[in-house]
This record gives C-alpha cells, structure tokens and sequence, in this order.
C-alpha cells in the first residue's frame, strides 16, 4: 500500500512536470492553443495510436478500405504520414512534425491513391484521391480564385469546394470510401473485450480447478460484481426469465465497464474514447431495441396497439399509438444517448482542465504555475469522480436494459383475463404456467 | 461534428466484436459461472441448515444425557436410601429373632427344668415316701398289720409337708 502511494507520488509529481516542459519548449504558440481542436481530437478517433509521452510517433495499426471500383485495400497506417524536421518560426528550434503525404498502393496493376483528409468534411478520415483531368482542374481552380472567401488560400478552397482535396495546391477529386480499418477506438474495443474475456474466464477457470471453493482477491471481486449484477438486478426483475437474459445483460454490463474504465487510463492500452462515442453506444442500444421487440409478448404488442386507456384516445384518432410507438424508439435512444454524453462529458472536462494550463499560460509564468496545480488537482479529483460515474453508467445502462426487456416480454400478470387464461392453461397441462408460456 | 456522427467503421467492428464476445461468454462463460453461483449458495444453504440441526440435535442430547444423569442419581440416592432401610431392616429382624430365639430356648431351658424339678420332685416324693415307708416299716413292723392304711396315712402326712 506504502509502495503503491509513493508510485501515485511520483507519477503526480511527473504530471505537474511535463506540461511545465510542453509549455516552455512551445512557449512560441503559448496564445494560439485551439482547445476546441486538442478536445475533438482526444475524444475523436484516428489511425494508429500515440506512443506514450510522443506528441509525434504513433503506433501503425492497419487501415482497410474500400475503394472506388469495390477492391478491399489495406494499408499500414504510419504510410499516411511523414515525420519531417521544421524549423519553429519563433523559437528558431527545429521540431519533428508529422506531415500528411499520399499513399499509393498498387494492387493488380492498377495503382490507388489515398491521403487523409486534413480540412474537408472527412477530416481525419482516410479518402480515395483521383488526379483531376486539365480542363477540370482549371475549372476547379478558376472557381477558387473567383470566390472571395479563399483569397487563395489552398486549404479554405479546398474546404469550400466540395468534393475536392487540395494537396500542396494540387488539386484532386476526392471520394470517401467504406472504411472498416483497425482504427485506435477498434483496437481499444478488441483490447476491452480480450479483458472481459479474460476477467469472466478467470472466475470459470477458477471454478474448474477449484472447484466449489469461494473465490478471493481478483475472482472473488469479479464474482461479486457478477452476483451483485445478477441478483441485485437481472434476478430481482426478471424472476423466472433471469436465466435466459442474463449472459447478454451481464455482457453488456462488464464491457461497458470495462471499456468506460480503460478509457480513463491515458496511456497506450486505454485512452480511447469508447463508450463516449456514438458508434459504440447506437450498437449496444440497437442490439437492446432487437431484443426487447423480437422477444415481445402479446402483451407488449396489445399495450402498444390498444393500450387500456379510454376509447377516444385511442379511436379514431390513434394517439396513444403514436406515443407509443415513439416510445419504442425512444427507450434505446435514451440509452444510447445517456452513457455517450456522460462518458464524453467525463473525458471532455478533463482535457478541458489540463487545458486551462496553455490557457493560463498566456497571463505569465505565475498564472502558468497556480493553474497547474490547481488543474491538476481538479483532473485527479475529476477522474477519480469518472471512475464512480464508470460504474454507475455501465450500472444504469444494464439496469435499463433488463427493465425494458422485463417490460417487453411481461405476460401481463395483473390482467384478470390473462390470469383466467393461464389458470387454465395451467389446470388443463397440470404443468406451471412458466414453463408452457416460454 | 465528427463525434456525434457515427462511424461506420466502429459500427461494424463494434458489431462484430459484441457478438463474438457474447457468443463466447455465453456458451462458456456466464452459464457455467451462474450455475457454479447457485449450486454453492445452495450448499451453504444446505451446511447451514445442517448446522442449525445438528446444534439442535446436540443441545438435545445434552438435554438427555443430564436428564440420564440426574435420573441415575436419584436412582442412586433412592437405591442408598433403600439399602440403609434394609440394613436397619436386617438389624431388627435379626435383633428380633435373635430375641426371640433367645427366649425360646430360654422358655424351653425353663420348660426342661420345670419338667427335670417335678420329675426330681417326683422322684424325690417317691424316694421320701419310699424311705419314709421303709422307715415306718421298720418302726412299726411288728404291730401294723394293714398296709394300706398306713401307706394313706403317710401320703396324707407327706402332703401336709408339701404344702407347708
């Protein structure tokens, strides 16, 4: 525990350091921190994944596309960029800098052209170029100088004119193709899922080996968070259907945990803005929506469609459907929204925290100073608060989720009809009801 | 807004990597752990109980076993108590027949010499009156003719005797 606070010290007092050293070597552009650009770009994805404590080098990882005429081409991602030596107008100081340059990749003799977009809508994404034919190039150019707004400048014209990429004032028509490459929030995704896997395995194993012992330490902490998942929430709303639902509830709690929690981490194996980006949440929100409606029962479908509310809300006029049906899609789109923003809020004011530094350090070296440690002490206070808010948003979401499905597959046992009805059943099969309906 | 549109690219593999995952915990993972959770709650359920009864168990036999020995004491209080009533009882009975033997032989002994005396008595009557006859005779031979006279008139002197 001694060993593991005087760590924690260390690696405090390195955090007050280093941006201390990013702010005197960059002391040239002290003014011209663009805090929107750094946030979007943290919390954003991107090709290969910075090595730790390297503004620069990043680790390749593989990007795969698909081209213009349907060929699947991958790449290796460091190709996207060049690291070139400049020299810092201000400082007089020569810097390594990671310039954007094309890919050409032949594949079957034929040769295509990739860069990464650095100012158009698909900025920071892969796209396909095509060199511009004279007559549309002058075209293209002539529209540039006509347009008051570029006053020559390549990359506003660029920007300005869609569905054209200027490189070094070469123009080129560009083209976004379908991009499935392993990118730093894929990786990070596999990564998070390898663990969970290995987290739910090591209580199996356990189990194996030895057999009905209680577990300790690590599996025993994971067998806690099982049971209290389990029996705290899947069990005590779905009762007898617990079984059935379990595994994916139970999935889904641990790899959003496990994903919210890796995300914290700053340096390689996490720092990924996972469950803070849409893609990830829509997914799991989606696969809720499925199973909540293909595992509907009757009675969900009746409460939709005749619901028990008196006749004029539901007939002629269907009001009580249409809200309904909009619930349908709301219920997950909640979901879905609720663990995005919170976990990207979580991310974002802790970057925007640790920027208040390059902010402060505009108003000289004291400012600089107080507002590193100020930040800092903020940041930790704000991650620690990440880490609760980790666990109650991979909490809230599994508990939602085993609501909704609870909701759905309800066969209405407050209805007198219904229980008439399964009496029956139940008097004719001399079986339990459960057993007949599922 | 990159960030609030999604990306395809993340969509697929986020996907495909959910449905590896649950595929892969659900048939291996959750079920075996789930099933391992119940059947060991049940056991200690099962220990418990035992537990519980064999406690119950035990104070009952503790309960028995001083019942047993509180029995066995009183059995032996009562059976001490029975064997010094004896032993008095033994002492008297044999007191009394000792006594009363006692007084038998000693009723016979007297019985005996009442019998030895009057035999004696008798004897020692006839003896008397035999000697007395013989005495008689010899003083008055000569002029007694009549034995049974005399024989009465000596009698009838010797009971004057006896009764004095």
């Amino acid at each position: 525990m001694k060993r593991i606070s005087i760590i924690l010290f260390f690696l405090t007092l390195v955090a007050l350091v280093t941006p201390l050293k990013t702010y005197a070597s960059g002391s040239g552009e002290e003014g011209e921190v663009n805090v929107k650009e750094i946030i979007f770009h943290h919390l954003g994805d991107g090709y290969g994944w910075e090595v730790p404590f390297s503004h620069v080098y990043r680790i390749p990882l593989p990007v795969i596309v698909r081209a213009e005429d349907g060929k699947w081409i991958s790449f290796s991602s460091h190709k996207l960029q060049e690291y070139v030596r400049i020299t810092n107008e201000k400082t007089g100081k020569e810097e390594l800098v990671a310039e954007p340059r094309i890919v050409t990749i032949e594949k079957n003799g034929k040769e295509y052209q990739f860069i990464l977009a650095h100012v158009s809508k698909h900025r920071n994404k892969v796209v396909q170029i095509f060199p511009l034919s004279p007559e549309e190039e002058a075209r293209v150019k002539e529209e540039a100088k006509n347009n008051p707004e570029i006053q020559g400048d390549v990359d506003k014209a660029e920007a300005i004119i869609g569905g054209y990429a200027g490189f070094n004032e070469v123009y080129y028509r560009e083209y976004k193709p379908h991009d499935i490459s392993i990118t730093k929030n894929v990786l990070a995704l596999l990564i998070a899922a390898v663990i969970v896997t290995a987290m739910v395995m090591s209580v199996v194993w356990f189990y194996a080996r030895k057999g009905m012992k209680a577990p300790r330490k690590g599996v025993g902490f994971m067998e806690m968070l099982i049971d209290f998942i389990y029996t705290g929430v899947i069990k005590s709303t779905l009762h007898e259907r617990a079984r059935k639902y379990a595994p994916f509830l139970l999935t889904c709690f641990f790899f959003i945990l496990v994903m919210n929690l890796v995300g914290l981490i700053v340096i390689f194996p996490g720092g990924a803005n996972l469950t803070g980006n849409i893609a990830i949440t829509l997914v799991l929100a989606i696969m809720v929506f499925v199973i909540t409606n293909v595992m509907g029962s009757k009675h969900y479908w009746k409460e939709i469609f005749w619901p028990d509310v008196p006749l004029f809300l539901k007939f002629p006029i269907p009001i009580m459907q249409f809200i309904e049906i909009f619930g349908i899609f709301t219920k997950p789109a909640a979901l879905c929204v609720r663990l995005f923003a919170n976990m990207m809020g979580g991310h974002m004011i802790v970057i925007t925290l640790t920027l208040l530094i390059f902010i402060f350090a505009a108003f000289g070296a004291i400012a600089a100073g107080g507002s590193v440690f100020i930040s800092v002490m903020f940041s930790i206070f704000m991650l620690c608060l990440d880490v609760l808010v980790s666990f109650i948003q991979a909490y809230v979401f599994t508990l939602l989720a085993t609501i909704f499905i609870s909701m759905s597959t309800d066969k209405g046992h407050g209805h007198e009809a219904h229980k008439e009805e399964q009496k029956e059943v139940a008097e004719e099969t001399d079986m339990p009801v459960e057993v007949k309906t599922t | 807004m990159e960030l609030f549109t999604p990306d395809f690219g993340l969509i697929f593999w986020m996907f495909i990597s959910f449905i590896i995952l649950f595929v892969v915990l659900a048939i291996w993972g959750w079920p075996v752990i789930l099933k391992n959770m119940d059947q060991r709650a049940d056991t200690i359920d099962k220990g418990v109980e035992y537990a519980r009864e064999a406690k119950t168990q035990l104070d009952s036999a503790r309960a028995e076993a001083q019942k047993y020995m509180e029995e066995a004491q009183q059995q032996q209080a009562e059976m001490l108590r029975e064997a010094a009533r004896m032993k008095t009882q033994l002492i008297e009975d044999a007191r009394k027949e000792a006594s009363e033997e006692a007084k038998k032989v000693m009723d016979a002994a007297r019985v005996s010499i009442e019998q030895q005396r009057k035999e004696a008595e008798l004897q020692f009557r006839n003896e008397v009156s035999k000697f007395s006859l013989d005495i008689a005779e010899k003083m008055v031979r000569g002029n007694l003719s009549d034995d049974q006279s005399h024989h009465a008139l000596v009698d009838k002197m010797l009971d004057e005797i006896k009764s004095n």
